[in-house]
C-alpha cells in the first residue's frame, strides 16, 4: 500500500499571532513552525500502516524551501520519503489542485490529511483534492482500518460516530482520536540522522489560478476587563448573567 | 441570479442553524439586490423557514439522500444551484456541511470560504470576514470565482425574524446509485446536548482534580441544559472522552455562554472557545490566564463554588 500523508507547515499552536505591512502579511517574526497537529495525527497512523501492514510512507508539503524542516521532521518520525512542489501555497483549492497532480503521478492508494491546518482553517483541502481526482473520502476521521483494497473508517457525527465501509483510493481527513496523544512520537537522535538521508524531492507546481486571495488580516478587539464576583455572592452572578448579558 | 442557502434538518426537524444561515442569506440576497432560495432536503415542515426570509424554498425529497451522504448531498445541492443560476451558495458550519463543502465547491467550480462570520464587506469584489488562525484572528477573503460558497461560523449572525410570503417548489433531482462510501452503522449518545447545539457548554479542566469529581459538572450542566466539555489534559488523561475535548485541536465552542471550571486558560484553549459570546471563570488561582479573556470570575475553590452555584441556580430557574 502506498500512503501519501499531507504535511502542512504551522505556527506552533502557543504562538502570538501578529501581522506586518498594514495587516496584509502574517509576521513570523519569533515565530516556530510545526507539522500541524491534526496531520501529524494521521502521519502516526500512517507509521501504524507502514510497521504492521507495510505500507510505504511518502510525506508532501505545497511551500517553499522554508518548509523543509518540518518535512524532516516527519521524516525523522519514519516516512519513506518526501516531496515538496515548489510554490506558495495561495489558497486551499491550489493546493488540492497541486496534491491532486502528486497524488496523479505517483498513484497512492490513501492519502491522509489531517482535517484542517490551524494556521488558516479552511478546512478544504482534502476533500477538494478528492473530488478534483475523484478518489472516495471521509472527513473528521477517527478510526481507521485498511483491509486489501477495502477500508473501515469512522467519522465523528454530531452527538456520536459513524462508521463508513468504502474502498481504496481513498482520501481520508482526520483528527484526534485516530491515534491518541500519547501515540505521537518524538524524532530520536537516530531518526533525525536517518532524516536527513531520506530522499526530498523538489517539484514544479502546476499552472493554476487560486480563486480567493485573502486582502488583509485583523485582530480580535482586546476584550474589557473582566468582572470578579465574590465567592460567598453567586447570586451576583446569576443576576448578571440574566440581566445583564441575558445568556440564561 | 440568486442566492441559495442549505437549511440541513435533523431527521427532518431544522435546529437554529438553518434558521441563522436562512437570516444571513436574507441579509446577503438584500445586499446583492437579489433573491433568496432556501433548499431543503427530506425535511418535514418548512414553514418556519418563511420567519426569517425564505421567499422561496425549493424542497428535494429523495430517499438516496438518507442517511447522509457528502457526495450526493454535494450533487443535490449543486443540481438546486445550477437550475437556480445561484451564485452564492451558503450552508451552516455543522459536520456534516463542512465534510460536503469541499467537494461541492470543485463541482460548481467555486471559490470557498469556510468559518465566515459577518456579512460581506463587499459584494464586488465579493468579500468576506472569517476566522483564522484558530479564532486568533480574522482575515478578509476576496473571491475570484463567479460562483461563491460560504460555510456560516455557528452563532456568528444570530438569527433575524423577517416574516416574509414564502412559496414553496418540489425539485426532483437524479443521483448515482451509489457513492462508494457507505453508512454500515451509527452511535449516539441520546438524550445529551451536544457541544455544536449547545446554548450553554459547562467545562472542567485539571483542577477538579479526577475523573471521579466529574459529578457536580454533569449536575450544573443539567440545571443549565448545557453540554459537557473539557481540556486538553483532561482528555488526554482519559478523565473524559475526546469528543468533549473543546480547544485547538479540540471542538470549537460558539455558545452564548462558556463556563470553565479549574481550566487555567492556556493558549490553545482560549483560541478554542474564544468565538463563545459570554464567558465565565472559576478558578482558585487569581493568576490564571483564563480570567484577562473572561467576561465574569470567581476565584474560589470549585469544589465550594460549584456546589453552591448548582443550589442557587435551582432556587433561580424554580422561581422563572
Amino acid at each position: 500500500m502506498k500512503i501519501l500523508v499531507c504535511i502542512s507547515h504551522v505556527p506552533d499552536t502557543t504562538s502570538k499571532i501578529n501581522f506586518k505591512d498594514d495587516n496584509t502579511n502574517f509576521d513570523n517574526n519569533g515565530v516556530q513552525y510545526v507539522i500541524n497537529p491534526y496531520d501529524e495525527f494521521m502521519l502516526t497512523r500512517a507509521m501504524w500502516f507502514k510497521e504492521k501492514q507495510g505500507a510505504t510512507v511518502t510525506v508532501v508539503n505545497i511551500g517553499n524551501a522554508s518548509t523543509e524542516p518540518t518535512l524532516r521532521k516527519a521524516l525523522a518520525i519514519g516516512a519513506d520519503n518526501a516531496i515538496r512542489v515548489n510554490t506558495e501555497a495561495t489558497d486551499g483549492f491550489f493546493v488540492a489542485k497541486q496534491l491532486a497532480e502528486v497524488i496523479k503521478n505517483d498513484a497512492y492508494d490513501l492519502v491522509l490529511a489531517g482535517k484542517e491546518s490551524i494556521d488558516y482553517n479552511g478546512g478544504m483541502v482534502p476533500g477538494m483534492t478528492a473530488a478534483i481526482i475523484d478518489y472516495n473520502f471521509v472527513n473528521a476521521c477517527i478510526g481507521l482500518e485498511v483491509n486489501e483494497s477495502e477500508a473501515t473508517v469512522s467519522r465523528e457525527i454530531d452527538g456520536g460516530k459513524e462508521i463508513l465501509s468504502t474502498k481504496l483510493p481513498l482520501i481520508v481527513a482526520g483528527q484526534k482520536g485516530i491515534v491518541e496523544e500519547k501515540d505521537l512520537r518524538i524524532p530520536n537522535m537516530r531518526g533525525i540522522m536517518m532524516a536527513r538521508k531520506k530522499p526530498l524531492q523538489v517539484i514544479d507546481p502546476v499552472a493554476f489560478e487560486s480563486t480567493t486571495a485573502t486582502v488583509s488580516y485583523e485582530k480580535p478587539e482586546a476584550k474589557s476587563a473582566c468582572k470578579m464576583v465574590d465567592a460567598d455572592n453567586i447570586e451576583e452572578l446569576i443576576n448578571l448573567l440574566h440581566n445583564e448579558v441575558k445568556v440564561i | 441570479m440568486s442566492i441559495l442557502v442549505f437549511a440541513d434538518n435533523s431527521e427532518g426537524k431544522f435546529k437554529k442553524n438553518a434558521f441563522e444561515v436562512t437570516s444571513y442569506g436574507k441579509k446577503v440576497a438584500e445586499l446583492a439586490n437579489t433573491n433568496l432560495v432556501v433548499l431543503t432536503i427530506n425535511a418535514d415542515d418548512t414553514s418556519e423557514l418563511a420567519s426569517y426570509g425564505a421567499e422561496k424554498v425549493l424542497k428535494i425529497s429523495n430517499e438516496k439522500l438518507t442517511p447522509f451522504n457528502a457526495k450526493a448531498y454535494a450533487d443535490a445541492i449543486q443540481q438546486a444551484a445550477d437550475k437556480e443560476s445561484a451564485d452564492v451558495v451558503i450552508i451552516d458550519s455543522s459536520i456534516n456541511s463542512l465534510y460536503l463543502a469541499p467537494i461541492l465547491a470543485v463541482n460548481l467550480e467555486a471559490g470557498y470560504a469556510s468559518n465566515v462570520v459577518a456579512i460581506p464587506t463587499s459584494i464586488n469584489p465579493f468579500t468576506v470576514k472569517r476566522k483564522t488562525f484558530s479564532s486568533k484572528a480574522f482575515n478578509f477573503t476576496e473571491f475570484k470565482t463567479s460562483k461563491k460558497l460560504i460555510s456560516l461560523a455557528k452563532n456568528s449572525f444570530g438569527l433575524v425574524e423577517n416574516s416574509v410570503t414564502s412559496s414553496e417548489e418540489d425539485f426532483s433531482i437524479t443521483l448515482n446509485d451509489d457513492f462508494n462510501v457507505n453508512s454500515t452503522s451509527v452511535e449516539k449518545t441520546s438524550g445529551k446536548v451536544t457541544i455544536a447545539d449547545a446554548d450553554i457548554v459547562v467545562s472542567g479542566g485539571r483542577g477538579l482534580k479526577g475523573a471521579e469529581n466529574w459529578g457536580m459538572i454533569e449536575d450544573l450542566a443539567e440545571v443549565l441544559g448545557a453540554a459537557i466539555a473539557c481540556s486538553k489534559p483532561v482528555s488526554d488523561l482519559g478523565w473524559r472522552p475526546h469528543s468533549e475535548h473543546v480547544g485547538q485541536t479540540g471542538k470549537p465552542v460558539a455558545s452564548n455562554l462558556y463556563i470553565a471550571i479549574g481550566i487555567s486558560g492556556a493558549i490553545q484553549h482560549l483560541a478554542g472557545v474564544n468565538s463563545s459570546k459570554v464567558k465565565v471563570v472559576i478558578n482558585n488561582d487569581p493568576e490564571a490566564p483564563f480570567f484577562k479573556a473572561a467576561d465574569y470570575g470567581i476565584v474560589g475553590d470549585a469544589f465550594e463554588v460549584v456546589p453552591k452555584l448548582i443550589e442557587k441556580l435551582k432556587d433561580f430557574k424554580s422561581n422563572q
